[in-house]
Parts: structure tokens; C-alpha cells; sequence
């Protein structure tokens, strides 16, 4: 019986918890041969494929190259290109979050029609990603866009040439993802500063803060699990980003100053059949994306704070 | 500071309404600069090609041109695209919803071996990119043969959606476990549970869920674009892509605009109908995701 300490022995089923056990399984297994056949199995083949040179025609195991796409990455520097500017794009998620914030807090407050301007803000969150970056390219157009136009009428000057120079069309990028997303954080910021007790505010009114103190030592910690879920989402997605810029850029952009981590990645995967070399790019960046979701989680304890 | 000064039970000062005039005025602009290129692109959709290329810049058509949409509504390419969304959409929705639902129910409600293990390795791979999976997708995809079909975005559906089953599975916690005892007393099938007890009781989230499992299948170009070969199968967001190209080369650009505003519009009006329980949801899964 000592062996039970070490190693507990599984209760034995009754025949109605047998029953129980067989239908509930049955009831999840669609999800799970789905999650099997259309991520398990895919998964695990791409991380092989990786260490192939296949070409998706050829025999991926007679060209089985090792740790050498991996390496070849690594001194690639069109991939190091593509990282810098995936992380250059992520300065939309701080700017995304502060604007969203300020927004949330003039909504907290109880105006009449003010939900009306929710609807408004959050109208592109749910429109289609490709009809509004096929908008934007025309508002980022040189000679006839909107953005260039209203320049024009304000400063009597030319704007730049936002999609076709490396510096600018990060900035259009930056510019069309927090448009994108704004309202999405603006109704999570919202419903973070619905749960924050009003008496917090009383309390420290009375202690005679003041009403950016009040902002800065009650609102922003305690919206600060908002703010985690903003940043981690915002991260995982940041990685990701390729359709904003297929659309509006397809080419890459000059000198491929547009193109992300994922755009190289199917440029090579579906434009050069590099479908190993593909599959390496993607597996660093699920490694990257697991990174730094790890740390974000690891160092949550240290500013992110809860309701009591 | 916005909270400073409200408080529902009383009456406003005069000094917190001219601060309520103020935010509303800046809230208001900001969402006039959000929704102004929206707007700009119905304008532009009623505009000449002549007006929109002209030095000139100018908002208002003049003068006002419908043809635009009839145009585009008589391209085969977009019918046949708007035909293939829905081909999409009603048999993932259909089955996709009816998987997601009766695996949240036994996630919620019923007990067996290895539940948290599995549930923990759905949730999982929401955490894996795309990007991993898409390349030995698209060669299983072309080996069977689906890439002249819509089977690729059809059949991965119809097992389900995890972030719907983890939404409906939250939803089932607050009813007590109580009501499985009471059925099983009744001598009551697990079946019969889910389809008699607990479907209707998470009918209204499933319907929210469904909602916005119609607009992402709508608005999504990445799979169509990389798993659809043929051309006959493209779904609408394809079709628009490539209207873009083509009528770019012509300067058609009131075509584009009514092309993309028509590829909009279904989703927006479903949002407006449907605003309370999206932005709820919204918050919901947000928070407790």
C-alpha cells in the first residue's frame, strides 16, 4: 500500500461515472481531432520541414539539411530587415493604449449621446480589414489622397510620400493599426473603469489629491490588468502582422522597408516554394511570440494590480 | 480626473457640465476623424473618376453618381464571391456552432478523464501564430485536392471554434451543476441535456458568438488568400483585393470605393443591429481571456 503515496492509484469507475466519462469525451471530440489534424499534426510537421530544404515537390526527407535554415536565417539580413521593422510597428500598441485610455475616461463619464461616439469609434474594429486598407492606401495616395489633399488645403505644401518612402510608410502602417483598433481597446478600458469602486475616488478627494493624482494613482493602476491583456494581445498580434501590409503595400515597399516577419515568410514559403526555409522563419517566430508572452507574465506581478 | 466630478445621485454643478460640454466636444471630433475616411470613401464611391483625380480637392460629389454599385453588383466575380462567402459561412456556422456548443457543455458540466488536459491543449493553440501552421496546411489542402474547392475553409470550421467554446464555457458557470444531478435523477439522457436543458440556456451568448463568427469568416482574407487556387472559388474580401488591382490600372477608383463600402456594409449593419451583445461579449472575453 506504501506504492499508493508515491503513485495514487486512479479511483475505479462506476458504471453511470463510466457513462459519463464516454459521453463527455464524445461531446469534446470533435474540437479535439480538429485541434489534431489542424494544428497538432501541422505543428509538428513544420517543425520537421524546418530542418528540410523542400520545396513542397520534392522528397522532404532526402534533403533533410539539419539546423542549417536555422542558421541561415540567422544571417539573413533581409530577415533581421523584416524583424526590425515587425518591431518598429509595435509603437502603435503603446500609442493604441494611451489613446484608448484618455477616450475610455471621457466616456466614463455620464453624458447624454456618448454612446452614440462609442459606436462611432469602435465602427472600424469591425469592418473588413481589406476594404479599409484598400481605403487607406487611396488616403495615403501621393498625388490625389485624402491625407495629402487636406495637407495641401492647410499648408499649401506637399505631403510626403507616405506608402512609397521607407520612413513614411512605417508611419502610415503605425497610423492605419491604431485607427484599426482603437475602438477595441477603448471598450475593454471601459469596462475596466466600470469596475473601479467609485469610493476609491471619494477617499482620496477628501485627502485633497488632485484630479491628475487621482488619474495617476488610482486609474491607471487599477485599469492595469486592461492594459496587461491590451499589451499581450497587442505583442502576439504585432508579431503577426502581413495583411495591413499586403494590401497596401504588395511589394514590400521600397528597399522592402514595409515588409514584417510574416510577409517575408510567405514571400519566400508561397513566392520561392522555400517552404523549409519558411517553415524555420515561422517556428522563430512562434519562439519569439512565447518569449516574450513568457516574460511579460513573468514581470506582471510587479505593476500589474487587482481589484480587492 | 473624469471621475472626479460625477456622480449619478446628485445633481450636476454648473462647473462639471461645462466639463461634460468639453470632453463631449473633443470626443466628438476624434470620432469624426475616425469615421471621416469611412465617410469619405461612400463620397468618393458617388463621385466621377474626373472629380476624385482632379487638383481640386473636394468632398462632396458633384455631380452625384449611383452607377457605381449597380456595376459592381452586375460583375459575376462579385456575386460569385458574395455566393462562396455564404457557402462558407452557413455550414461552419451551422455545424461549427453546434460542435462549439456541446463541447462547452461537456467542458462545463460533465465529468471525465482527461477534460482539463484537453481543454488546456484547445486553449493552447490559440497561442500558436498562423504562420506555423499555414505552410503543412496548404500542402495537406493540395494533396487532397481541396484547393480548387472551398473545402479548406469550409471543413477545419465544422469541429468547432475554441475561443467560442472557452466563451460559452465561462457563460455555463453560473448555472449550478445541480440542474445535470437533477436530470440524470429524471433518468435523462446526456444528449438530451445538452439539446433540451443547456442549449437553450446559452442560446443567447451561442447567437452572439455566432454573430462574430460571421463577421471574421467575412472579413477574412489570409486563409481564402493562401488555400483558394481557383479563381472560381474566391471569397468576396479576394474578389475586392483584386478589383483593387485591376481597376487601380484605370484610375476606377469610384468603382473600388462602391466595391469596398459593399464588402462592409453587411458587417456594420449586423453591428449596429447587434451593438449591446457584441460590445459585452467584447468586454467580457477581453477581460476574463
Amino acid at each position: 500500500m506504501s506504492e499508493t503515496k508515491v503513485k495514487p492509484v486512479r479511483k475505479k469507475m462506476n458504471r453511470a461515472e463510466f457513462k459519463e466519462h464516454c459521453w463527455g469525451l464524445a461531446f469534446v471530440s470533435p474540437p479535439f481531432i480538429g485541434f489534431l489534424i489542424f494544428m497538432a499534426f501541422p505543428i509538428a510537421f513544420a517543425f520537421v520541414a524546418s530542418l528540410t530544404k523542400w520545396n513542397g515537390m520534392n522528397d522532404m526527407m532526402a534533403n533533410f539539411v539539419g539546423a542549417e535554415n536555422y542558421i541561415k536565417l540567422l544571417g539573413d539580413e533581409k530577415f533581421w530587415k523584416v524583424l526590425l521593422n515587425t518591431v518598429i510597428y509595435m509603437i502603435g500598441i503603446p500609442i493604441g493604449m494611451i489613446l484608448a485610455l484618455v477616450i475610455a475616461v471621457g466616456m466614463n463619464r455620464k453624458i447624454r449621446g456618448i454612446k452614440v461616439l462609442r459606436t462611432l469609434y469602435y465602427v472600424p474594429v469591425v469592418s473588413s480589414l481589406v476594404a479599409v486598407a484598400i481605403l487607406w492606401m487611396w488616403v495615403f495616395n501621393y498625388d490625389y489622397g485624402l491625407l495629402n489633399s487636406i495637407i495641401k488645403a492647410l499648408t499649401g505644401a506637399h505631403g510626403p510620400n507616405w506608402l512609397g518612402d521607407e520612413f513614411w510608410v512605417k508611419v502610415s502602417i503605425i497610423i492605419f493599426m491604431v485607427w484599426k483598433g482603437l475602438g477595441g481597446s477603448i471598450i475593454l478600458y471601459l469596462s475596466g473603469l466600470q469596475s473601479i469602486p467609485r469610493d476609491y475616488y471619494e477617499a482620496a478627494k477628501i485627502d485633497g489629491a488632485s484630479g491628475f493624482n487621482l488619474f495617476r494613482h488610482i486609474t491607471i493602476p487599477l485599469v492595469s490588468p486592461v492594459t496587461f491583456y491590451l499589451l499581450i494581445t497587442g505583442l502576439i498580434g504585432g508579431f503577426q502582422v502581413f495583411v495591413e501590409v499586403l494590401v497596401m503595400v504588395p511589394t514590400g515597399g521600397l528597399n522592402y522597408s514595409a515588409a514584417t516577419v510574416v510577409f517575408y515568410l510567405y514571400d519566400k514559403a508561397f513566392g520561392n516554394n522555400q517552404m523549409g526555409y519558411g517553415s524555420a522563419m515561422a517556428f522563430i517566430l512562434a519562439i519569439l511570440i512565447f518569449i516574450v508572452t513568457a516574460i511579460n507574465f513573468k514581470v506582471q506581478d510587479k505593476w500589474v494590480k487587482t481589484i480587492e | 480626473m473624469a471621475n472626479l466630478d460625477e456622480k449619478s445621485s446628485e445633481v450636476k454643478t454648473k462647473k462639471a457640465k461645462i466639463v461634460d460640454g468639453g470632453v463631449f466636444t473633443i470626443l466628438l471630433l476624434g470620432a469624426v476623424v475616425m469615421v471621416f475616411p469611412l465617410v469619405y470613401m461612400v463620397l468618393s464611391s458617388f463621385m466621377t473618376k474626373n472629380q476624385i483625380l482632379s487638383a481640386d480637392f473636394s468632398i462632396i460629389p458633384d455631380p452625384w453618381k449611383f452607377g457605381k454599385y449597380a456595376e459592381v453588383l452586375q460583375k459575376p466575380e462579385f456575386l460569385r464571391g458574395l455566393r462562396n462567402t455564404l457557402m462558407v459561412a452557413l455550414p461552419v456556422l451551422a455545424v461549427g456552432g453546434f460542435t462549439s456548443s456541446l463541447a462547452a457543455f461537456s467542458f462545463s458540466k460533465l465529468r471525465f478523464r482527461g477534460k482539463s488536459s484537453i481543454f488546456l491543449g484547445l486553449l493552447a493553440t490559440m497561442m500558436i501564430p498562423f504562420a506555423v501552421v499555414m505552410i503543412p496546411q496548404y500542402v495537406m489542402f493540395t494533396k487532397m485536392g481541396w484547393t480548387n474547392s472551398l473545402l479548406p475553409l469550409i471543413i477545419p470550421g465544422l469541429f468547432g471554434n475554441v475561443s467560442i467554446i472557452f466563451f460559452l464555457r465561462q457563460n455555463l458557470t453560473s448555472v449550478p451543476d445541480s440542474i445535470v444531478e437533477a436530470a440524470k435523477i429524471d433518468g435523462c439522457g446526456y444528449f438530451r441535456m445538452y439539446y433540451g436543458i443547456f442549449l437553450p440556456l446559452m442560446k443567447g451568448a451561442l447567437m452572439t458568438q455566432l454573430i462574430l463568427w460571421f463577421m471574421g469568416i467575412w472579413n477574412d482574407y489570409l486563409a481564402p488568400t493562401i488555400f483558394i487556387q481557383d479563381e472560381q472559388w474566391f471569397t468576396l474580401q479576394v474578389v475586392i483585393r483584386s478589383f483593387n488591382a485591376y481597376y487601380a490600372v484605370n484610375s476606377d477608383y469610384p468603382l473600388i470605393m462602391a466595391a469596398s463600402v459593399l464588402a462592409i456594409l453587411p458587417t456594420l449593419l449586423l453591428f449596429f443591429f447587434f451593438q449591446r451583445y457584441i460590445i459585452e461579449s467584447m468586454a467580457v472575453s477581453g477581460i476574463k481571456g
